[in-house]
């Protein structure tokens, strides 16, 4: 795939208010690394992900979208990483079907204590998303930067 | 048919019938709503592919009961309507009617057969009158629809009056198209999905047909929710809006395969909600959305020991 | 008149698209819709419908207008560059070709639309006659001819010869090197679709009535509401017909700037004009009445009693649900005793 120059991958996370946007605090706060084109977006739980919010950041110009939620039986509403759990197999799995790059989107569950897997998890997938470059097939054209 | 449907609206069971009527054409079947006046233009033959569920819906405002029938795969969409609570079935009089799977003219046109004036079924055969003279189909079932290919038996799933014999109509695995382009790779499943999404003119057919599509204001059509498109302005709406209206029904699509059958630029559509239904079978464990009234579907469940998303991984599929 | 072997038509397309834009019915996917013409799309003359309407070459379903660019506090605006080139739209029927004259009432006038008129200045239609019109068509009520579609050329098919006759300079233009042929070549072709129209099964509609004098005994009729009854709102009628022209205009927020964008509009659809303060048509019954009020009624009154139909029958073949204008006017058209 040609390259543009100085491409860096821009990765969206959605990252539950109860546990990983509180490991990605601690993540910062024990001087840990994780790359600096994550964005985090914070939700009120798992399973507040609408399908909708993954395909928006893909048209907005995301390379990769990770969904970060309690460890199912942690959450913080009792059952709402089981629900979000069964939503993002279909739809990871229909984005699969569309001929979308299944490494393109992952679901990991971080707890507020895991400041180093929080960090860990977005180099690993800041990663995966540079070697598969950018998105072209979900993208809109209109947001392309000129 | 009519003489059942006669007898109600006299014994005033009902007040009003929901069945089909013959449009302009010949061959054309519309959806129509009848009461004792009219009662005698009631058609029911194997040309009737609408499924009529969803009118109930629209109905159930109105005084008195109507009586509705349902083929087989449509009283499916009838009990999921009915766990959904958008019918009441205090105001519904349901009666089967047998169904030998239903005759699509968009597939005699694409047989070569031009100007077509009538079709007439005798036995399996199809004596078509034309324009340009008569034809005859041999066999029906080269010509049923795409959802009659797929049929889900001959068993009505609601209890009712059965007026009818019915035949399944299955062909092969219905979730063979699915497994053969889960089997391609990602780049040849990406050049499938543009050519037929890319034909789609948003005329949202598909949605306004689907009986599991019944919300009072969709998503797409609300300017204030930043995601209404009314046409697809680049290929990603196009993407969007057909990966959520699958993902909205999934669970509750019951495959009636009306979506299918009215694009108007022939998307098999049914593939991207079959895929859903075929991953929730697969993952888990078989469901039928509709096969009873009360069903709590996949999506509105969970269990502890589900697998995790990274499934997609490794489950079936090419990955290069 | 000239003449063109059919299997070389291919070459006569290449030596076109040379030099201009060149839109053919093709078939993608399946399906054939007027696209831009390259050496490996299939070409179908055969078909005789495009499921759209040639109407989406000059008023496409999606078209940018305008963008705008936010730079810090300076927004900097770029209209969308109009149609400049000469371009060709082969293979269109008679309705079709018709139906740019209907959209010319509407987008001409005042306020003419310049993106609109910037395509019409521009765009030369080679029509084709219809070798073989089909059970919904209905276009001989409108006063079109099938056999003589007009346009800047007409062609017909006759075995494996094209025959073109051009009735413009520009039409002439495009064909001047191809084969003389006698203008009797394609009298019996014409013949015979004339014959095959007056069989048709819709070609003799009652239209009387349909005017601005009988305007409220049409919209007061009881018949809509049966009419309208199996109508699902969707908008396959509006967007395959050659004559709808409403549009929706919208901006895209792109992150970086505005992208505005005219699409088109249905007046099936719940959020139609809700530009104003609300869609004034709540239910689907009035939005019903309204496609069909405006085109048997409201459109001929105000402009000359030309109807805003060309009788291509897509809505015919198309309507999910087989409703269709066809079975409007014979509910309400004439006055049956």
């Amino acid at each position: 795939m040609p390259m543009k120059e100085n491409w860096t991958p821009t990765i969206v996370a959605f990252c539950c208010n109860w546990c990983s946007y509180a490991g990605a605090d601690l993540a910062g706060s024990s001087r840990l690394s994780y790359p600096a084109n994550v964005k985090i977006i914070r939700i009120p739980c798992s399973c507040r992900l609408n399908p909708m919010f993954v395909l928006r950041a893909f048209q907005r110009g995301a390379d990769g979208v990770i969904l970060c939620g309690c460890h199912p039986g942690d959450c913080h509403y009792t059952t709402g990483n089981y629900y979000a759990r069964r939503r993002m197999t279909l739809l990871f799995s229909m984005l699969d079907y569309l001929g979308i790059d299944r490494r393109r989107t992952r679901v990991e569950w971080v707890s507020a204590a895991e400041g180093a897997k929080f960090s860990a998890t977005m180099n690993d997938f800041a990663r995966t998303i540079a070697e598969l470059g950018e998105n072209v097939r979900l993208g809109d054209l209109r947001c392309k930067q000129e | 048919m009519i003489e059942r449907a006669r007898e109600l609206l006299a014994s005033g069971e009902v007040n009003r019938v929901l069945a089909w009527e013959k449009g302009e054409n010949d061959f054309d079947r519309t959806p129509a709503v009848f009461t004792a006046d009219n009662v005698d233009s009631l058609v029911y033959d194997g040309l009737c592919g609408p499924n009529l569920s969803k009118y109930l819906v629209g109905e159930m405002e109105k005084e008195g009961k109507i009586l509705v029938f349902l083929k087989p795969c449509d009283s499916y969409s009838y009990n999921q309507l009915a766990t959904e609570h958008r019918i009441d079935l205090e105001k519904v009089v349901p009666i089967a009617v047998g169904c030998r799977g239903k005759i699509d003219v968009e597939k005699l046109r694409a047989k070569g057969i031009k100007g077509i004036l009538s079709v007439t079924e005798d036995g399996d055969k199809l004596l078509v009158k034309t324009l340009y003279g008569d034809a005859v189909v041999e066999n029906r079932k080269e010509v049923l629809l795409d959802k009659c290919l797929a049929c889900k038996g001959k068993e009505h799933v609601v209890e009712c009056e059965v007026i009818g014999e019915s035949e399944d109509t299955t062909e092969g695995d219905k979730f063979g198209i699915v497994a053969k382009l889960e089997a391609m790779t990602p780049d040849e499943r990406f050049a499938f999905w543009r050519g037929e999404l890319s034909k789609c003119i948003r005329c949202n057919a598909c949605r306004n047909v689907c009986p599991a599509c019944s919300c009072v204001k969709c998503v797409f059509d609300n300017p204030n929710t930043g995601v209404a498109n009314k046409a697809a302005a680049d290929d990603f709406e196009e993407n969007m809006f057909h990966i959520i209206r699958a993902f909205h029904v999934a669970g509750r699509c019951t495959d009636c395969g009306e979506c299918s059958r009215v694009c108007p630029q022939h998307i098999p559509l049914h593939l991207l909600n079959r895929k859903f239904i075929k991953d929730i079978n697969e993952i888990y464990g078989g469901y039928q959305a509709g096969a009873e009234i009360g069903q709590r579907h996949p999506l509105e469940n969970f269990d502890k020991g589900d697998c995790e998303p990274s499934v997609v991984h490794v489950r079936g599929g090419a990955r290069k | 008149m000239k003449k063109i072997s059919l299997n070389a038509l291919g070459a006569l397309f290449a030596k076109i698209a040379s030099t201009m834009k060149l839109y053919a019915p093709i078939e993608k996917a399946g399906q054939v819709d007027f696209y831009e013409w390259n050496e490996s799309e299939k070409v179908r003359l055969d078909v005789l419908k495009t499921v759209k309407s040639a109407k989406d070459v000059f008023f496409p379903q999606v078209e940018d207008l305008l963008k705008f660019r936010v730079e810090g506090k300076s927004i900097e605006m770029n209209e969308a560059p109009k149609c400049e080139d000469d371009f060709v739209v082969f293979g269109v029927r008679g309705c079709d070709a018709r139906s740019f004259e209907l959209l010319d009432r509407v987008f001409l006038v005042d306020p003419r639309d310049e993106f609109y008129a910037a395509r019409r200045a521009h765009g030369i239609i080679v029509t084709l006659a219809c070798g073989a019109p089909e059970e919904s068509c209905f276009c001989t009520n409108f006063g079109i001819d099938p056999a003589n579609p007009g346009g800047d050329a007409s062609a017909w098919i006759v075995g494996e010869e094209l025959y073109i006759e051009p009735h413009t300079e520009r039409g002439a233009a495009l064909i001047a090197d191809l084969e003389d042929a006698d203008a009797s070549s394609v009298e019996a072709a014409k013949k015979e679709i004339s014959a095959i129209a007056e069989r048709l099964p819709f070609a003799n509609l009652d239209l009387t009535g349909f005017d601005g004098e009988h305007l409220m005994e049409k919209f007061d009729d009881p018949a809509w509401e049966r009419l309208s009854k199996a109508c699902l709102g969707c908008g396959t009628c509006t967007f395959v017909c050659p004559t709808c022209q409403c549009y929706d205009i919208r901006d895209f927020d792109t992150g970086h700037g505005v992208t505005r964008y005219r699409c088109w509009d249905s007046c099936m659809y719940s959020d139609f004009t809700l530009m104003a303060a609300e869609n004034s048509r709540h239910t689907q019954l009035q939005r019903f009445r309204q496609r069909f009020m405006h085109k048997l009624v409201y459109f001929p009154s105000n402009n000359d009693g030309l109807y805003s139909c060309v009788g291509c029958g897509r809505c015919v073949a198309k309507c999910p649900q087989n409703l269709n204008i066809v079975k409007v006017i014979k509910a309400l058209g004439g006055k049956k005793a």
